[in-house]
């Protein structure tokens, strides 16, 4: 909300003055395609021009001047920065992301693509329980104001905002993959080629770890909003009229609670691209995730650098997506803009 | 009588106090804020005195991998022998030190931009906010992988790394409440006596912001040991033989259906650090919410 403003403002100074929803919309796409460009830059730069010579961080101490010199032709890294740059960017258009450097050298691509399935199943299932979970807790919980549920909920889900991903998800195995109750599988074993939906069981730990990693925020700003909507005349009013509470809450007031937490839930689904990464590691889920983790343990240069700029393609997209959602649903805003 | 005490009360002048006390003050009258200094004096007490009482080297081998806890190990011992509760006693202090040094340079850098930005505007604001835009376009785990993928796992690297990703959220608080500060006469006054640049950002603005800062600095505090706690349970932080939470975690996960306690110990105490330090960002932002509703004291 404030950010959407705020950023409409600054954008404002850069590009020319939006001609309504659809000019602002469409200026919010270009100014990610600006953001993508640039972390294209910021994640080339880290991984081939900082200090530490890639062809020499993944060869170690195995070193050869003959190897070196191979695997520094293979990376390009002889060329001019620039030209190195233009080069990737330009494989990433084609499709070509180079060969991975472990095992079979096999295509960067093949290597992803089974792998985004996994991610894509997980994150979804995520935002699909977590998403209703939260508005519900957070409605629910400005509806009972000051009370038990209200204060109970408060203190879990600032405790559970305020630990890492890592540790939730260890505590879940803790809890029902292996000390206590032994129904849940610790770790996700999906074989290659196999689809996670025909794995449930493996599932269910990675999930929980991720819907308790974003619902606190959701239900937080949920809350608030909430209270802001049944304090106002339209809900007065829907009461007066003698309705029933629940109708009251469910049908007049929390349509209104939402859009103001919509930017908030989009943030917290680009949230989830960076979450799966820890999460994924700690059950050892066939993810995107699990394998960015695995190819910086291996300096695996090509790969880190497709699967960075994947994560940071899909939390850029959820960004704009969230501020373009934010626009199309608040009345106030869309009106602002004519 | 009653009466006319108690109109006369709100009357009388309240002592001038730094708005900083009175923010202090407020936080610590809410339970939340008592409960989370209690956590943390317990955390950071373990990792700064613990070492003293951890009954072997964290390093050497004290049993055969994954013993049961009894005898001179009283956790027992990790994957490789080792005694868990020397481990854990040693195994605090990277952590706090490396997340407080992170915490510090993204508030001094994050502060700095924050001020320069508010106070210029124009031009240099809006790219210095741009460049914090494209640090916030990342998720910031996937910067710190990427960085760590070419230069290796160093510490300083991961502290850098987790500063520069609190740097923009601190800028960006710090610029939207010195934005109305900036306005005020004060400091035309100031300019108008010809104070250095510098002088008028860190001792007239500065003082007026310190509030919405150390409500920031105490969510930064939280996020930068979640961060640095996550890339060494990664393998990215301290390298073995270190005794260190993260890590630890990390050694013996393998294990936790045989031995869990060489994981359940750093995660318990990494579970009520940051559970510490939130609830001490919440007191604190709920104290600053009430002084802004009353018109600040």
């Amino acid at each position: 909300m404030s950010t959407v403003a705020a950023g409409f403002e600054r954008a404002r100074g850069i590009l020319p003055r939006p001609r309504g929803v659809w000019g602002f919309v469409l200026r919010r796409v270009l100014l990610g395609l600006l953001t993508l460009f640039l972390v294209s830059i910021v994640v080339f730069a880290a991984t081939q021009t900082l200090p530490g010579d890639a062809a020499r961080a993944f060869l170690g101490r195995n070193a050869t001047p003959e190897s070196l010199a191979t695997l520094r032709k293979q990376l390009h890294l002889n060329e001019p920065v620039v030209s190195q740059y233009l080069h990737w960017l330009g494989g990433i258009f084609r499709g070509d992301l180079g060969n991975s450097l472990t095992g079979s050298q096999q295509p960067v691509t093949s290597v992803i693509g089974a792998r985004i399935e996994n991610s894509g199943v997980l994150m979804l299932i995520a935002a699909v329980i977590s998403v209703p979970l939260s508005i519900a807790l957070g409605a629910i919980a400005a509806r009972r104001r000051d009370g038990v549920f209200d204060h109970t909920t408060s203190i879990v889900l600032l405790a559970l905002a305020a630990l890492p991903e890592f540790v939730t998800a260890i505590l879940l195995v803790v809890l029902l993959g292996t000390s206590l109750f032994h129904f849940l599988p610790p770790v996700s074993l999906i074989p290659p080629g196999g689809h996670p939906w025909n794995y449930p069981k493996e599932l269910v730990l990675p999930v929980i770890a991720l819907v308790f990693a974003v619902t606190p925020y959701i239900a937080r700003i949920m809350r608030a909003s909430m209270i802001e909507v049944l304090e106002s005349d339209y809900v007065e009013m829907a009461r007066l009229k003698g309705l029933r509470e629940q109708t009251v809450l469910w049908r007049h007031a929390l349509p209104n609670g939402i859009a103001p937490a919509i930017q908030v839930i989009a943030l917290n689904l680009a949230y989830l691209a960076g979450g799966i990464v820890v999460v994924e590691f700690v059950f050892a889920y066939p993810g995107i995730g699990s394998a960015f983790v695995g190819a910086v343990h291996n300096r695996d240069l090509p790969t880190v650098q497709a699967l960075g700029i994947l994560i940071a393609a899909a939390y850029v997209f959820l960004n704009v997506a969230a501020d373009v959602a934010t626009i199309l649903v608040s009345p106030r805003l869309r009106t602002s803009l004519k | 009588m009653s009466g006319v005490a108690a109109a006369a009360a709100p009357l009388a002048l309240p002592k001038r106090r730094r708005p900083i006390v009175v923010l202090l003050r407020r936080a610590w009258r809410l339970p939340r804020t008592k409960v989370g200094v209690l956590l943390m004096l317990l955390l950071v007490g373990t990792a700064l005195i613990g070492p003293f009482f951890a009954p072997h080297d964290p390093a050497a081998f004290a049993n055969i991998p994954y013993g049961k806890p009894g005898g001179s190990t009283p956790l027992g011992t990790d994957a490789l022998g080792r005694d868990v509760l020397s481990r854990f006693l040693w195994g605090g202090r990277s952590i706090l030190g490396l997340s407080t040094a992170a915490t510090a340079i993204g508030l001094v850098l994050g502060v700095s931009i924050g001020l320069v930005s508010a106070y210029s505007r124009g031009l240099l604001d809006d790219v210095l906010m741009r460049i914090m835009d494209v640090i916030l376009a990342f998720p910031s785990i996937v910067l710190a992988l990427v960085a760590v993928s070419t230069v290796g796992p160093k510490l300083w690297l991961i502290v850098l790394v987790v500063g520069l990703t609190t740097m923009p959220r601190v800028a960006r608080v710090t610029r939207g409440a010195s934005a109305e500060i900036v306005e005020r006469d004060f400091v035309q006054a100031a300019e108008a006596l010809g104070e250095p640049r510098a002088k008028l950002l860190l001792g007239e603005i500065l003082p007026n912001i310190t509030s919405p800062l150390m409500v920031e600095a105490s969510l930064r505090l939280t996020y930068a040991i979640g961060l640095i706690a996550s890339l060494s349970f990664l393998g990215f932080g301290e390298q073995p033989p270190a005794a260190d939470w993260g890590l630890m975690i990390n050694e013996n996960q393998q294990g936790l259906t045989i031995q869990p306690w060489g994981v359940l110990m750093p995660v318990i105490a990494i579970a009520l650090l940051t559970i510490g330090t939130s609830l001490i960002g919440d007191g604190l932002s709920r104290a600053s919410a009430g002084i802004d509703r009353t018109g600040g004291e």
